[in-house]
């Protein structure tokens, strides 16, 4: 048995027993990456002790073909091709403890087409409870063009969306229905219709919104759409009601998006709870049927929100876009939820671009291109109001939806006056832009000024205009990466 | 009513200033400047006719304006819209949408509902200004 090359030399590589990952072939600092292979940025966090090289080729063995002991069935395969290769492993400067951003190779054979279910089960399936890991993440991820063309894509993009509505050159502007548990029916359909006939192109559900005793989800399907299609008459332009169809399976979940359908909504969601295979096949669906696909991340920041174990929300806005939802949340950077702008930049980035070069201020680590698959539709939510739009439009741009809850419904004179406000607002913004004035130092005298036929817009700056959500991210990129390789 | 289709619907009225402005922005990003009319409000109703073809090589927002006010005097019952295109790889569609000129009295929708079983209904909207024939819509033309 003592033969084979794959080992340092001075301990048979064959040898039935425990021998270091390093010494496997998982270390391979002179590895060219190849451009079908899909790269990722681990950021590790070894135990004391643990040789940070040995902990990178721990990850990559584990996430490919090892074990934790010597297999003579290695032998049966041309091995080299499928163990997943750390090709380079740099310290992230002023961590305590160390952390190290290792960078691994997969070669495109170790992925199914067209599964996020087997990518992730692959590349986060098995390494994040290792124990010669304090912490772990997954930082960001190169998916070459090759593996991208086996994923259908969002089920219509940001193009075909605009198209649909009949919406250009703007935000769109939604809200999510306030307050999501405990209202009847109709009286939520009240709200939704309030909110379009102001000026709202869409009103959502919540995560929560299901179907719970007091508010049924057929019930709610023809309220709400009720509410649509007068919103439509009073306005003269395509509106729609996110109307949520998680479910405790998928038989349910097509069953309600079918009703949907019937009614003549434009747009259905679903909530990342339901799991990567169901929202492929929701994907499916939605393109099949000519509808849009809503995606709220409901539960996303139990793992993405700690900087040095999980999963980076990066990553997941881009399986996002793979498996083909139409919209998904990806933070507001003013509003009241987690979200430092840099980072944030590069979610909107990674979803709305074509090509998104590597960034180490956006924390993007890898160059990125995207083969013209269509972008998602970011959507901001959570504490943002009219008196932040120069904001909002400076920080996230036009392709965006503009999700004003408790700015709209809170509005001291009324939720389709809130809706007023938000619309006028934004085009005002868009207006200024376009004409070439510095809206972002401008943005409150803009605001005034279109104040002054709004009276609508008015009051909202007068509740709304000085408030402010001022914390510190937990979750912000290094910026200075050190291309130094420890040795 | 007021028809709150494209961007700005929600502003007072653009001036003449005001339009140039905007077409000078798509003119800057490269963008053809299309005109086109209707009077057929239907928000589905993709289809306004072309005034003329796309302006692709339009250098001053001027020219745009002139057009604008051409299609404006010749049809004063009707919307008119300005869209700017962006032909880029990966967009290839319109990159700003806005209403320039509407007819007097808009009188609106009339949302028919059909009633099914299970309190199922089919909604269908109409423009009220579609129940006379093409050109005689909006009063005077």
């Amino acid at each position: 048995m003592a033969t084979g090359s794959d080992g340092d030399g001075q301990r048979p590589r064959w040898l039935s027993g425990v021998i270091p990952y390093k010494e496997m072939g998982y270390w391979k600092p002179d590895y060219e990456p190849r451009d079908s292979d899909i790269l990722v940025a681990f950021r590790l966090t070894p135990q004391p002790q643990v040789d940070p090289e040995e902990a990178g080729a721990a990850v990559a063995g584990e996430s490919s073909t090892a074990t934790w002991t010597v297999v003579w069935t290695d032998r049966l395969t041309a091995h080299d091709n499928y163990q997943a290769k750390c090709y380079k492993v740099v310290p992230v400067p002023d961590t305590d403890p160390p952390q190290y951003i290792a960078y691994i190779a997969y070669a495109l054979d170790l992925f199914e087409e067209g599964s996020i279910a087997n990518l992730t089960s692959s590349i986060i399936g098995n390494v994040f409870g290792f124990k010669a890991l304090k912490a772990l993440r997954l930082e960001d991820m190169r998916i070459p063009r090759e593996y991208l063309k086996t994923f259908q894509g969002p089920a219509h993009g940001i193009v075909v969306e605009r198209e649909m509505l009949n919406k250009y050159g703007r935000p769109l502007l939604g809200a999510t229905n306030k307050p999501k548990l405990g209202m009847s029916p109709r009286n939520y359909g009240r709200v939704v219709y309030e909110a379009l006939r102001g000026g709202l192109d869409f009103v959502k559900d919540d995560e929560n919104t299901n179907s719970q005793n007091f508010n049924r989800w057929r019930d709610r399907y023809l309220y709400c759409m009720e509410a649509v299609h007068r919103a439509e008459e009073r306005t003269g332009e395509i509106k729609g009601h996110y109307l949520n169809v998680t479910a405790g399976s998928m038989e349910e979940m097509y069953e309600r998006a079918e009703f949907a359908k019937e009614l003549g909504s434009v747009i259905v969601m679903i909530d990342l709870t339901v799991g990567f295979t169901a929202m492929q096949s929701m994907a499916k669906w939605a393109r099949a049927n000519g509808m849009i696909l809503h995606l709220h991340r409901a539960g996303h920041s139990t793992y993405t929100r700690q900087k040095n174990h999980g999963v980076n929300f990066r990553v997941l806005a881009k399986w996002c876009r793979m498996i083909g939802v139409d919209h998904i949340h990806a933070g507001t950077v003013v509003g009241k939820l987690e979200g430092d702008p840099n980072s944030i930049k590069g979610y909107y980035d990674t979803l709305r671009e074509d090509i998104v070069p590597a960034d180490p201020v956006k924390g993007i680590y890898f160059d990125q291109d995207w083969g013209h698959m269509p972008g998602v539709m970011p959507a901001a939510s959570g504490g943002i109001h009219a008196g932040q739009m120069h904001q909002l439009l400076g920080y996230l741009g036009e392709d965006v939806i503009l999700q004003f809850g408790g700015g709209t419904i809170g509005h001291p004179t009324g939720v389709s006056a809130g809706a007023t406000a938000n619309r006028v607002a934004v085009e005002a913004m868009i207006k200024a832009r376009n004409e070439g004035r510095d809206y972002l130092k401008e943005g409150r005298d803009i605001l005034k000024e279109a104040a002054k036929r709004s009276p609508e817009l008015q009051s909202a700056l007068d509740v709304w205009g000085d408030v402010t959500f001022e914390f510190e991210s937990t979750d912000v990129p290094d910026v200075v990466e050190t291309p130094t390789p420890i040795s | 009513m007021h028809i709150t289709q494209g961007t700005f619907s929600y502003l007072d009225e653009l001036n003449d200033e005001e339009i140039s402005a905007q077409i000078q922005y798509g003119i800057d990003n490269g963008w053809a400047v299309a005109i086109e009319f209707t009077d057929e409000p239907h928000p589905r109703n993709v289809y306004w006719e072309m005034w003329g073809m796309p302006m692709f090589d339009i250098e001053h927002s001027a020219e745009g304006l002139k057009e604008v006010n051409r299609c404006r005097s010749a049809f004063p019952d009707s919307y008119v819209r300005v869209s700017l295109y962006n032909a880029a790889l990966t967009k290839q569609t319109t990159a700003l949408q806005f209403m320039v000129h509407r007819p007097q009295d808009e009188p609106g929708f009339r949302l028919r509902r059909q009633e099914g079983p299970n309190r199922q209904i089919r909604y269908t909207l109409e423009p009220y200004a579609t129940d006379k024939p093409r050109g005689e819509r909006y009063g005077r033309s």
